[in-house]
């Protein structure tokens, strides 16, 4: 008689990179909905293009580099790369600011540096900074959001600026856009209005700005349920949201007619999503717990700085980046005590 | 020396197998500042070529001369007056290029593949040798960055041949042709990363042709011995 003895790890938790990206899917859905309801069929357009070109990139260099592509369309990791950049665009941009970021995105960051495991930064970042980089001007087309807007382009409008540029009648791209909650705060302030004045604009609503507070709290709600279901670590967000709440409290109470509150600054622009869905790539973050932590820290005050002083409304796709450049060397300084080892 | 120079693979070298921009990575910051168009490229890797062409010429002739000990300064200062020379002339003859190129030209004295063809070559060969060094060398690197300058003024604005009369004279101003149409701009090919990517791609083109070079010499050299083995 024989005993097999066996080596650990003997309990697994269920984590696999096609159930992780799943989830990732399916909780960040509500909060794409919301974004669709809000912001107009605009979204849902940037969704199917930049889905339908990611996978179809991914494929393409897949084949190109001599692999099997069933397997690696499978693991849906290009299908969240591409959702995630797609949530961050403006809803009315022509169609080939998805496809190029897109593209960008799958080939460049990801596949020149070897693929899902191997890119250092951010696939969807680097896709959606080349875009802002590359096409300032179609990186302001966010529509009004539902409840503000006069002129709501419908399905077929829609379409037709997106893909070939027509306005409906009598209208032109002024009157289908409005600045962003951050843009609004970040202009007028320029001007020497202080917050109070700003923030009975209309396009604040009781938390922050119309219709983002409730895309950023369903943003929230999924990123919990993931973090729930342990499929992201609880380190990243709580360490990017900290921080920048931290951070903006001190500034809001020192003066607030000039600083956002942090519930503003919590609920605004990309916070939500980046804090539980880009800034958690389990690729480019750090991967020890005290380094999530400072990964997330340095997100968060990254993304106020640029907020409250840099030349760009939001910040967060340009803090995951630099923060990107410094996870290896977070987890070298953070690797956890072995068990049974000294200090 | 008494050994016969072998010019042809000094010419190889410079052109594609040690090319200072794509093997060598040398003199990167003027490569990635002033790519923005072609004609920039090409301007200032032809004003590089003459002051490699024309440092080699030099140090070669003092090769004999100079004490090792104190041969990287002097090399400093030979290329330092070359440069001063050359600046001079651009200054005269294509001075609207050379408001444009600014102080890429006077930064042509710190490019290291200068000093680096002159520490390796031309301190240890004869005057032909290193000239026609010099030579290839210059014409590998103005090769990259006028290709570098096509592709992203190309990618950037739309454009091939903008602007090559501030090089060849009013003769050629027609060449400027705007080849896509209301195309409103690719930014991030003219502003820096775009120099980075585009240098990147052209290396990766460059080891894929070397790579499939090696495989085809392989597979010839395979079926050649293949009979003598049988």
């Amino acid at each position: 008689m024989q005993f097999h003895t066996f080596s650990s790890p003997h309990v697994h938790n269920g984590n696999s990179v096609p159930a992780v990206m799943r989830d990732v899917l399916l909780a960040v859905s509500p909060g794409a909905a919301l974004m669709v309801y809000f912001f107009g069929w605009g979204v849902f357009f940037n969704l199917l293009i930049s889905s339908v070109t990611a996978v179809a990139a991914e494929a393409l260099v897949v084949k190109l580099r001599g692999r099997e592509v069933g397997p690696v369309l499978a693991d849906h990791s290009a299908l969240v790369t591409a959702v995630l950049l797609a949530l961050a665009l403006p809803p009315l941009v022509p169609w080939w600011v998805p496809f190029l970021g897109a593209l960008f995105a799958i080939v460049l960051a990801k596949h020149l540096y070897g693929g899902l495991g191997y890119n250092p930064f951010n696939p969807a970042m680097v896709g959606f900074v080349m875009l802002l980089i590359a096409f300032p001007k179609q990186m302001t087309l966010w529509t009004p959001p539902a409840g503000l807007d006069q002129q709501r382009l419908d399905f077929t409008e829609t379409a037709a600026c997106i893909f070939t540029h027509r306005l409906p009648e009598g209208l032109d791209y002024d009157a289908v856009t409005l600045a962003t909650p951050l843009d609004k705060v970040k202009t007028d302030l320029g001007t020497g209005r202080t917050l109070r004045e700003i923030l009975t604009a209309p396009t604040f609503g009781t938390l922050a700005g119309v219709g983002w507070e409730w895309a950023n709290l369903a943003y929230l709600l999924g990123g919990l349920w993931l973090i729930h279901r342990r499929r992201i670590a609880w380190q990243i967000p709580a360490g990017m949201l900290g921080s920048l709440f931290l951070v903006s409290l001190v500034f809001y109470g020192y003066d607030s007619d000039n600083y956002a509150s942090p519930l503003f600054h919590l609920l605004s622009g990309a916070a939500m999503l980046g804090a539980f869905f880009i800034a958690t790539d389990p690729v480019t973050a750090a991967t020890t717990p005290r380094g999530r932590l400072w990964y997330g820290a340095g997100i968060g005050l990254i993304v106020y700085v640029i907020r409250t002083w840099g030349g760009y409304p939001d910040g967060v796709a340009f803090g995951v980046l630099l923060m990107n450049m410094a996870a290896p060397t977070l987890d070298h300084y953070t690797q956890p005590r072995v068990y049974g080892a000294r200090r | 020396m008494t050994t016969t120079v072998d010019y042809k693979r000094i010419a190889i070298d410079g052109f594609w197998d040690n090319n200072p921009a794509l093997v060598q990575l040398l003199g990167m910051c003027p490569m990635l500042a002033v790519t923005s168009t072609a004609v920039n490229g090409l301007g200032l890797g032809l004003a590089t070529t003459l002051t490699l062409v024309l440092s080699n010429g030099l140090v070669s002739l003092i090769r004999n001369i100079v004490r090792p000990e104190v041969r990287i300064p002097t090399f400093v200062l030979i290329i330092a007056s070359v440069v001063t020379v050359i600046e001079l002339l651009m200054n005269a003859y294509v001075h609207e290029l050379y408001t444009i190129l600014g102080i890429f030209v006077p930064l042509i004295v710190t490019n290291c593949s200068i000093i680096g063809r002159a520490e390796a070559f031309a301190s240890k060969h004869a005057l032909l040798p290193s000239l026609v060094d010099g030579l290839t060398m210059g014409l590998g690197f103005t090769a990259v960055l006028f290709t570098l300058g096509m592709l992203r003024e190309f990618v950037g604005q739309g454009t091939v041949f903008s602007q090559f009369h501030l090089l060849f004279g009013e003769a050629v101003r027609g060449w400027s042709t705007t080849v896509l149409t209301h195309y409103e701009g690719f930014l991030v090919a003219v502003l820096p990363p775009g120099a980075f990517f585009g240098l990147g791609l052209l290396i990766a083109l460059k080891n894929l042709v070397d790579a499939r070079r090696a495989r085809r010499a392989h597979r010839r050299a395979a079926r050649a011995g293949a009979p003598a083995a049988a």
